[in-house]
Parts: C-alpha cells; sequence; structure tokens
C-alpha cells in the first residue's frame, strides 16, 4: 500500500531525470512522450511503492513535482 | 514636512563647506551614510561619524566606493534617508551605481567634491571637469539633477535641497562641490528645525497585492514601499515593467526609459535654479557656477568700474541645465562669457541654449586654482566689442 | 498535462494538492529561465523549505542578488527581491540590514558575481561579521554570459575564454571565507538537498555573517564543454565523488575538475555580530543605550 503519491506538472518539466534517479523507492520513469516544450517528462510507473517523501520535490528544479505522505490511519483511495 | 530638531545644529556657526554639507544632511533627515576616504570630501563623513552615534545614524565606511554608492541604496530601501561622499575617482567608480538609482529610482544623495583629473589628477586642487561626467557618466539615457553651490552656506542649503529634490522626484542627486568650496570655512546660518522644509518620502497608500512598485502617478513619479512591510515586490535594474517583471525589449525600454527621463524633463523649470543680477540693458553677460562665480563677481565689478554693462547669471542647479533662463539671457547681450575650471564643458550647454543669438566667449582654465579676475576681464572686455 | 504523457500505472490523487514550495515562490513568473539540468532551482527548493523550517516571518525576510543565472533567483522567490548590478550585491545588503536590522537578509547569487568581480565585498562582510546569509551557487563558471572562466573554475577546464584550458589557480572559497572571518561556512552540493536544506536553515539561524557554497551543475556551459556529460551525469558525479567532512581544515577544501569534493559543515564560531558590536561600542561611547534611528522615512 502506498503511504504516498507524487503529483506531476508535466508542461513544466524539462525532462533533467533528477526525479526519477533520486527517488528511493523508485517509483518514477520518465515517458517516451513529449510534453509541449518538448521534453520527457517522468510518469508514475510503480504507485504502491510510493512513500510521498517529497524527495524528487527537492531535486526537481523546474517545481514540476512534489510527493505528498498521506495522513496516518488514512485512507489512499481517491 | 520639517527637520527633526534632535538633529539640526541651529545657530550661527563658522564651517567649511564640507562640515556644512554635513549638517544639512543631517537637517534633511540623512541618518546614513557610506563612505570612502579620498580628498577632498572626507571632511564630510568624518563629521557624519562623528555626529551620527548621537542621533541614532549610521556611518559605514566600506572597502571601496563600488560598494558605497550601493550601500547606501540599500539603507534607502530599508526606510533610511541616505548619502554617500566621494571625489575624483570615486565618482568615477560610482557611476554604475548612479545608473542603478535612476533605473530603480532610488532617492539618494550623492555628493562629489570636485578635484582636477583626469586619473589622480590633482587630489588637493579644485577643478570642475566633473561636471558632464554628472550628467553623462552613467551608460544609457537618463536625465539627473545636480546642485553646485558657491559657498559653506550654500553646502547646507543645497544639501538639503538635494534631498528633497531626490524624494520628489524618485531620482540620484548630485550635490558637486568645488574643492575650493569644500574647503572654505565661513559663517554658515543653519536655521531652527521647523524652518526647514523636508520633503516627505513618497510611500504608497496602496496594500501589499494592491502596489506595482513601479506605477506611476500622475507626475510620472511611483510612489515606493520599504522592504519588510509584506510588498513582496521584485526592484530591478533591467528593464522592467510596472510590477517590476524584466522586459527585455524594445518596447518595455521605450516605455520605461522615456517614463524615466520624461518626469525630470517636465520639471526642469521648476528645478532650474540660477540667481539674475545686472542691467536689462547689458552688453555682455558671465555666466558662472560654483567657486568660478565667486572670481566672476570680481571680475563683474572691475568691469562695471569701467563703465560697462555686464549681468551676471550664477547657475546653482547644473542639471536639468537652465536652457529657458540662458535663452532669454542671449536674446539680450551680445556676448555671454563662460569661466569654468575646465577646458570647455558647460560652455556647450550655454552654446546650445543661446542658439547663435549671442556670441559665446569661453573662459578656460584647467585647474589647479581658481581663475585670474583679468582674465575674465578681458573676456568681457572682448564681448562688449 | 496531456494525455500523451500518461502512462500505465499513473495515479493521479489529491488533484488539488500543491507543491509545498509554491507559496515562496512568484508562479506567475514560472517557467523560469534556467535550462533543463540546471541546478539552481534544486537550491532554491532548499531555501524555500529552510525558510519554512526557520520559522522566520517571510515579510521580514529579503533576498538580493547580483546578475548572473544564479542572480535571477530574487526575481522567483516571493520575498522583498533586489536584483542588483554585477557583484554587488553584498553592499547592497549591508544598507539594508543596517538600515533596518530587523530584516533577515540573504543574498543569494553566483560564484562569478560574489567571489570574482564581488570578491572584496565578500571578505569585508566576512570581516566585519554582518549577519548576512550568503547562499552562492557555484557552478565554477560565468554562466549567464556564456561560460567564460571565474576565479572558480578548476585548473584545466575547457572555457569560452580558456578555449586551451585553464591555467590560474582556482580560489577555494571556505578559506578564503574562513580567513576573512565569516562564522558560519559549509559546503554542499545540489545532490545533497536535505544537507543543503539543513545548512541553509542553520544560516538562517546563526547570528553573523553565514555563507553556504552550493556546487550546482551548469550542463550547458560547464559540463558540455568540458565533456562531463548532462546535469544528471553531474548529480551522480556528486554522489559519488563528494565526501563528507565536517570541520574539515578550510585548506584541504579546494576544488578540482574531477576530483573528489570536499562538503560538509566547516565552521561555526561565535564572533560578536556587527550591529552588536556597533551597538556596543556607541552604547559605551555615549554613556547611554545607542538607539538605531536611521529609518527617518
Ligand atoms: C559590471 C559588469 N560586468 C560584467 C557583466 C556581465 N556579466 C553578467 S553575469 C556575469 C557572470 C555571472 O557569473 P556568476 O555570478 O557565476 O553567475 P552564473 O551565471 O554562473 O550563475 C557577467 C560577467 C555585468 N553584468 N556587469
Ligand atoms: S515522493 Fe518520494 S517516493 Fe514518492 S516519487 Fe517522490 S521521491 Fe519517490
Ligand atoms: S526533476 Fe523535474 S524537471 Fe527533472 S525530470 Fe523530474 S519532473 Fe522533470
Ligand atoms: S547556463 Fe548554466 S547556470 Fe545558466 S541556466 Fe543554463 S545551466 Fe543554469
Ligand atoms: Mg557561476
Amino acid at each position: 500500500m502506498a503511504k504516498g503519491f507524487v503529483k506531476i506538472v508535466a508542461e513544466r518539466c524539462k525532462g533533467c531525470g533528477f526525479c526519477v534517479e533520486f527517488c528511493p523507492t523508485h517509483v518514477l520513469a520518465l515517458s517516451s512522450a513529449f510534453n509541449q516544450k518538448g521534453y520527457h517528462p517522468p510518469y508514475v510507473s510503480e504507485a504502491e511503492k510510493c512513500s510521498g517523501c517529497d524527495l524528487c520535490g527537492m531535486y526537481c528544479p523546474d517545481f514540476a513535482i512534489f510527493g505528498k505522505r498521506y495522513p496516518v490511519g488514512g485512507t489512499h483511495a481517491r | 514636512m520639517h527637520a527633526d530638531p534632535g538633529a539640526v545644529l541651529t545657530g550661527v556657526h563658522f564651517l567649511n563647506g564640507d562640515q556644512a554639507c554635513c549638517e544639512g544632511a543631517l537637517a534633511a533627515g540623512a541618518r546614513f551614510a557610506a563612505g570612502y576616504p579620498i580628498t577632498p570630501s572626507t571632511e564630510i563623513v568624518e563629521r557624519f561619524a562623528s555626529r551620527a552615534p548621537e542621533v541614532g545614524g549610521v556611518f559605514i565606511q566600506m572597502e571601496d566606493e563600488l560598494a558605497a554608492s550601493i550601500t547606501l541604496q540599500g539603507a534607502v530601501w530599508a526606510g533610511a534617508r541616505a548619502f554617500t561622499v566621494t571625489s575624483g575617482p570615486g565618482f568615477s567608480l560610482m557611476m554604475e551605481h548612479l545608473g542603478y538609482a535612476v533605473m530603480t529610482e532610488t532617492p539618494c544623495v550623492f555628493v562629489n567634491v570636485m578635484r582636477g583629473g583626469p586619473s589622480t589628477g590633482l587630489p588637493t586642487l579644485p577643478a570642475q571637469g566633473d561636471v558632464m561626467q554628472a550628467r553623462w557618466g552613467s551608460h544609457g539615457d537618463y536625465e539627473i539633477i545636480a546642485v553646485c553651490p558657491n559657498s559653506p552656506q550654500e553646502c547646507f542649503d543645497l544639501t538639503v535641497r538635494a534631498f528633497n529634490l531626490s524624494e520628489r522626484y524618485r531620482v540620484p542627486v548630485m550635490v558637486l562641490m568645488d574643492e575650493c568650496v569644500g574647503h572654505m570655512t565661513e559663517k554658515v546660518v543653519i536655521p531652527p528645525a521647523e524652518q526647514i522644509e523636508v520633503q516627505p518620502r513618497r510611500l504608497t497608500a496602496k496594500k501589499p497585492g494592491d502596489y506595482l512598485p513601479y506605477e506611476p502617478e500622475e507626475d510620472l513619479v511611483p510612489a515606493l514601499a520599504h522592504a519588510g512591510e509584506g510588498y513582496r515586490y521584485h526592484i530591478t535594474g533591467v528593464t522592467h515593467d510596472e510590477a517590476g517583471r524584466l522586459g527585455v525589449n524594445a518596447a518595455a525600454q521605450d516605455k520605461l526609459v522615456r517614463r524615466l527621463c520624461e518626469k525630470v524633463r517636465r520639471a526642469s523649470e521648476d528645478l532650474a535654479s540660477y540667481e539674475l543680477e545686472g542691467p536689462d540693458d547689458a552688453d555682455v553677460a558671465v555666466v558662472s557656477y560654483g567657486i568660478t562665480s565667486r572670481v566672476a563677481e570680481r571680475a563683474v565689478r572691475l568691469a562695471r568700474e569701467q563703465g560697462l554693462r555686464v549681468a551676471k547669471l550664477r547657475l546653482l542647479t547644473i542639471w536639468p541645465f537652465a536652457d529657458s533662463a540662458i535663452r532669454d539671457l542671449a536674446a539680450r547681450v551680445k556676448t555671454i562669457v563662460v569661466p569654468e575650471l575646465n577646458l570647455g564643458q558647460l560652455v556647450r550647454e550655454v552654446e546650445r541654449a543661446a542658439a547663435g543669438q549671442a556670441r559665446v566667449i569661453p573662459v578656460s582654465h584647467a585647474g589647479g586654482t581658481v581663475h585670474r579676475p583679468e582674465d575674465i576681464l578681458s573676456a568681457i572686455l572682448e564681448g562688449v566689442q | 498535462m496531456s494525455n500523451a504523457v500518461m502512462e500505465p500505472g499513473t495515479l493521479v490523487q489529491e488533484p488539488e494538492a500543491h507543491n509545498p514550495v509554491e507559496p515562496f515562490l512568484r508562479m506567475e513568473r514560472i517557467p523560469h529561465i534556467w535550462c533543463p539540468g540546471c541546478g539552481i532551482g534544486t537550491t532554491v527548493n532548499c531555501f524555500a523549505r529552510a525558510l519554512m523550517n526557520a520559522g522566520l516571518n517571510t515579510d521580514k525576510v529579503a533576498v538580493v542578488s547580483g546578475i548572473g543565472c544564479s542572480g535571477r533567483v530574487a526575481g522567483y522567490v516571493n520575498l522583498d527581491s533586489f536584483h542588483t548590478t554585477h557583484g554587488r550585491a553584498i553592499p547592497f545588503a549591508t544598507g539594508l540590514k543596517l538600515a533596518n536590522p530587523e530584516l533577515t537578509v540573504v543574498v543569494y547569487s553566483g560564484d562569478g558575481d560574489l567571489a570574482s568581480i564581488g570578491g572584496n565585498h565578500l571578505i569585508h562582510a566576512a570581516r566585519r561579521n554582518l549577519d548576512i546569509k550568503v547562499i552562492c551557487v557555484n557552478n565554477l563558471v560565468y554562466a549567464m554570459t556564456g561560460g567564460q572562466t571565474a576565479a572558480t573554475t578548476p585548473v584545466s577546464s575547457t572555457t569560452a575564454t580558456s578555449p586551451y584550458g585553464t591555467f590560474e589557480p582556482t580560489l577555494n572559497l571556505p578559506q578564503l571565507l574562513e580567513a576573512a572571518g565569516a562564522t558560519y561556512i559549509a559546503r554542499w552540493t545540489t545532490y545533497h538537498v536535505k544537507q543543503l536544506e539543513k545548512a541553509m536553515t542553520e544560516a538562517l539561524k546563526h547570528k553573523g555573517f553565514s555563507f553556504v557554497e552550493v556546487l550546482s551543475p551548469c550542463p550547458t556551459l560547464f559540463q558540455r564543454r568540458n565533456h562531463l556529460g548532462d546535469g544528471l551525469a553531474t548529480m551522480k558525479f556528486y554522489k559519488e565523488h563528494s565526501q563528507t567532512k565536517h570541520g574539515a581544515s578550510t585548506a584541504d577544501t579546494g576544488l578540482t575538475k574531477e576530483g573528489d569534493i570536499v562538503v560538509g559543515k566547516f565552521v561555526v564560531k561565535e564572533r560578536e555580530e556587527y550591529i552588536e558590536g556597533m551597538t556596543r561600542h556607541f552604547t559605551e561611547h555615549l554613556g547611554r543605550p545607542f538607539e538605531f534611528k536611521v529609518r527617518t522615512c
């Protein structure tokens, strides 16, 4: 069960790959598709592994991604 | 608004021009000075350094003039009235930050006690070689204000005026003193605080969120907000729009630079300050400023003793230039004589304003001492022919 | 986001959730000018978090930048911000702080700006121990002007003005700062986001001149020209080649092009802060408390 989730603003992404590389649980992968600026943004490939630690958010130079923990004891289901 | 009595040395004093300038700054509300020592201006900040602690003010001796000329601007944005003081070589180092103050519309005062140049030149001797640098020394297009006292009393009076104009128009204002004026000791009358008018800062009445740091008011001057009050604005020397967003394009440049120039040009007549004296039917007029006006005074007296009809016009504000005063003068005299302690700087402005209506005779002098009155007199004699 | 980039496995949850750094940024100015893989934005994340950690009233925080890619930070932070002239952010900050000591004044700028053209000011502000916080984004080059040699460029690097490699010795900033008298000195890289966040938080809380150096990739103008790969390759290099040595002698913190990078908190000292010193000094001189009355407007 995922402890958190990650949100991606794909149009802001410049495809540097920092978030993919440094996510401690390898939640992310770079998409093969392009955003409108011509970069490959990340997508969530292993959502259940996300801890919501926001390390991706700290690395992202473009403020295009961030993670958030679900409240303790709360539900993660939509 | 009136001066704060706590810092005004009301009374009759015997002061040199540098000291009087410092008292003027204090009377105008300046409690912050940043400087770097250089003759012949240092006495101004030396006095400020001794007076500041008593009135809660701060003097900081910076590591160079590049620093001093922007440290004072930081202080202004935090709510201070601030100035810096220098001479020749230091004035050259300050030029980039004069431009920064123009672009960011930072009200502040730069005092330049002029000495001979170029380069180290004549560290302890007079010249008036910086008047064009004061006008054009920083890169780019701009309009600027500069005042030029000819006595310690005027060093006091015009320093107060310089601060007031800088606040009124949000431009850096220069006080151009000559070495001799800075070092000359004379009677200086400092009025009671309530007789000294101090222009309040144009602070915005708007709330954060509604405020744009470069939105002009009717007279093209924007209102200011200080740092730390929740406005969260961006101040930049890059061409910007009213919100302070960078606008590196021709349209933004045109809009901003035209406004910066126009706010001063519009007020030129109000800013121009001069003394005109002499017969209406004068044949010759002597136009001078600073220390040279005191020598010219004697030359004019000698000429009048010979029965010549001579007028004199002394510029107290040299930038913006008193175009219309010179134009009117040129329309009624044959000749305008322009003595200055340089090889011909402000005389070009006189020629431009006279526009061929009168003959213009420069009396140039490379500096190091003042003119001989006879040299000005012979130009007057030449002018009546 | 266009559907084209939504690949299997994507879960968009809490769509109304916002990036926690957004309140610290002027979001209307984003996207910013920085290149893909540039580290400057990463440092800004750490700074935003440091502001949260330090618990400051952000109305009273001002950021002062010089000129350069790093100097653009002032334009993006949602604080009072001043984009000054090249090299002179520190003296501007000095005036700001002296006129209103209540402000937390942060200087955020590049290596060229702070340590080359502005080197003199850096030294003297450290000497005074004025309570300003200097964040120096060190990308080893003058980036904004096209990648020319800076005082911080490692020997044997190729730059726009050193086509045959640099041969001038390189400035070791922590050592310079320690000698000048800074009372807080740390260095991290953009890989060390957590440590950097902590160092910035400590600097914000430290009373006295604080210097945080951040090594940051400039893939466009430094790494590429030196065949060191892109931003990500540089981040991996930082990860593999950094050695954390808290309290390291700053004589050992010099940087080379491909050698190890000593990171850590090098100096934390107590020394009378400039404004405290001034207040004490004038209080003694006056025989009554010296009160700042600089703000007359
Ligand atoms: C007085 C002056 N000289 C030169 C420049 C040109 N200039 C602008 S930015 C810059 C270098 C900036 O380097 P750095 O501070 O390292 O910032 P970076 O772009 O690398 O982040 C230079 C030389 C200038 N703006 N002003
Ligand atoms: S929040 Fe943490 S775990 Fe989740 S994607 Fe980001 S870095 Fe990975
Ligand atoms: S770190 Fe940011 S810019 Fe880089 S790939 Fe991830 S989302 Fe895109
Ligand atoms: S040129 Fe270098 S420092 Fe400037 S934005 Fe691009 S990567 Fe960053
Ligand atoms: Mg750089």
